[in-house]
């Protein structure tokens, strides 16, 4: 029996108020209007009105399946969803792995498809032989293997972590050809699990006059970096694992420090050593790549926390609009000083916002993935968002942003890193063929 | 409430440097001199760095031997990072980062090149020769003169250009 109380006809796309110009619809309208609307939704095409034909059994539906894998593997209808790879042949240099933003949604990077950077390639590393060693300015130096770690109370929290250099071809002059793996590709958000750092500093007994660590890597090249104790006291893990299984090889089996917020780099993978220290050891990656240049000459350094941004997935390059009608607008939104309080959508290119929907649960230092209601009337449109954070920070439009931290001189690679640390605003362009390119505006 | 015999005897504990209580502890003790192979870290004020030096002269026969091929002669670049010389860093904010015109401290030369060069074999120099590489790098910067010698106390005197040239970001994090 139906309630007649509660009872709604089926809401009209088009009696949906709008919240800003060129489509853009009101989310909360939106999301009263129920399963009918987010039905017609669906996926990235338009709902069409002609009839359906006749439904008949697959093939599929018509016989037994196939037998279950010890380990489960995605569809071979999936395989295009693949990160793209900076050095496939490995030479001696750095090799990078973008997450495919596009082709994911929510708010956790599936393990195959975590950004990975290797400077000196993947070890292999035989977790039974990795130990932890914490040593330096602390009463007793301990050894840990990782079956001591794995007996150690355990929390689990979301993080994202994001590469200092995530989002660099966008100091360019000119908007660099390229979608949303080749632009903000390395940054990735996972569920990590492990041991909080205090609990073992506390165990060897820290200095008070210890104000730093170095994290240093079992890699082959022992990739180390100094961190504040402050923030080791603070949030940061010894983590295990990632979404449930244990860390991939590429981001540091058997165990990896974890920093909440900061730069990638900091948050030390393979990790097999911490020196307490009194001063920060400006190792390699602190000194020259995660410093950025300003316009003065001077340089950003001790940069540390990837400050609030958002990007938009969906639409986004690739994606290509099947026509006029109801669009999804979803995207991504995180900052390393907390949760993330508001997101703001435009369709005209920064003119006019509306608010967008935020996806509960809204986590710290996490992805929260935002959405709001959009038609497109078949015009052009550029598709920007804004996010704000907890702390009141609030993402950089262009032109302030490029103001304090200047732009390239000459075009970049898409895969280039010119500079480091932007969190300013993505556009996407929308032609009238509903193709999406990266624009400025 | 913790009664006051309770925090003197929780004092002491720590005043002895005892294990906490309500901690797993399973770490194993180790003695510094066992973690000797794995700290390699060197400090800017010169902590940790090994006896021994090193020399402009044999510094260039190294780097042509092990170095140029991805650094390029003279550290001028290559399929890998130029090491020598570089634009004003205010031309652009991309401005090369060499450790001429960057780098702040004289000892990461020493750190990065001991821990992690020379491509792929890694920790496979020795430390006078290590010093020796530091020493023509600093030289083919024009920081150092070629007859100085890089040991242990001349490294963390050297006093790079771009020392000041650093504002940080965040001093509330630190």
């Amino acid at each position: 029996m139906s309630n007649p109380s509660r009872q709604r006809s089926t809401p009209r796309f088009d009696s949906i108020p709008a919240a800003a110009d060129n489509g853009l619809l009101d989310r909360r309208e939106f999301l009263r209007g129920g399963v009918a609307v987010a039905a017609a939704m669906t996926g990235f095409v338009v709902a069409r009105s002609a009839s359906a034909e006749a439904l008949t059994d697959a093939p599929w539906s018509q016989r037994a399946g196939g037998i279950s894998s010890a380990v489960e593997r995605r569809s071979r209808f999936e395989e295009k969803v693949v990160r793209t790879l900076s050095n496939p042949n490995g030479e001696p240099r750095t090799q990078h792995a973008r997450t495919p933003h596009h082709l994911l949604n929510g708010t956790i990077t599936p393990n195959s498809m975590h950004f990975t950077i290797v400077h000196n390639g993947t070890p292999d590393i035989d977790p039974d032989k990795h130990s932890l060693v914490i040593h330096g300015m602390v009463k007793r130096p301990l050894l840990f293997s990782l079956d001591a770690l794995s007996r150690y109370p355990m929390e689990s929290r979301m993080a994202f972590i994001e590469c200092g250099g995530n989002s660099a071809p966008l100091f360019s002059p000119k908007p660099v050809k390229g979608g949303v793996q080749d632009l903000h590709g390395l940054v990735s958000c996972a569920e990590w699990t492990g041991v909080r750092l205090s609990t073992l500093l506390d165990e060897a007994g820290v200095d008070a006059k210890a104000k730093w660590l170095i994290a240093e890597g079992a890699d082959m090249a022992a990739v180390s970096r100094s961190v504040p104790v402050a923030k080791a006291m603070d949030d940061a893990l010894v983590a295990l694992y990632q979404n449930g299984e244990r860390l991939m090889p590429g981001n540091g089996y058997p165990m990896r420090l974890l920093l909440p917020g900061y730069e990638g780099n900091m948050s030390v993978k393979f990790l097999r050593r911490i020196k307490l220290i009194d001063q920060p050891a400006m190792t390699y990656y602190e000194s020259r790549n995660y410093s950025p240049l300003l316009p003065s000459g001077k340089a950003y350094q001790f940069y540390f926390v990837q400050e609030v941004k958002s990007f938009i997935t969906h639409p986004s390059p690739g994606l290509a609009l099947q026509g006029q009608g109801l669009y999804e607008i979803s995207g991504i939104a995180y900052s390393g000083n907390g949760r993330i309080a508001r997101v703001m959508v435009s369709a005209d290119g920064g003119r006019s916002w509306a608010q967008a929907a935020l996806q509960e649960p809204v986590l710290s230092k996490a992805f929260t993935r935002f959405r709001a209601p959009w038609r497109w009337n078949g015009g052009p449109a550029i598709l920007q968002s804004r996010a704000w954070d907890e702390a009141g920070n609030a993402q950089p439009l262009r032109a302030q942003f490029i103001a304090e931290r200047g732009e390239t001189k000459t075009v970049p690679s898409v895969n280039g890193f010119p500079n480091q640390h932007y969190n300013s605003i993505t556009s996407w362009a929308i032609d009238s063929n509903g193709e999406v390119l990266h624009a400025y505006a | 409430m913790p009664t006051r015999n309770f925090l003197l005897a929780l004092f002491l504990a720590f005043a002895a440097g005892a294990v906490f209580a309500d901690s797993p502890n399973l770490g194993q003790a180790i003695s510094e001199a066992d973690i000797k192979a794995w700290d390699i870290s060197v400090l800017p004020d010169g902590s940790n760095l090994p006896p021994g030096s090193g020399s402009f002269a044999l510094g260039a026969r190294l780097y042509a031997e092990k170095c140029a091929g991805c650094h390029g002669p003279g550290g001028k670049g290559g399929v890998n990072n130029q090491l020598v010389g570089g634009e004003p860093l205010n031309s652009r904010i991309e401005a090369t980062k060499t450790i001429g015109n960057f780098w702040q401290q004289a000892t990461s030369v020493f750190d990065y090149i001991r821990r992690a060069m020379p491509w792929p074999n890694p920790r496979s120099l020795t430390d006078d020769e290590v010093y020796s590489l530091t020493a023509y790098l600093l030289a083919m910067n024009k920081i150092i003169a070629e007859q100085d010698v890089m040991n242990a106390q001349t490294l963390p005197k050297v006093r790079m250009p771009n020392r000041d040239g650093f504002i940080i970001r965040f001093p509330e994090k630190i």
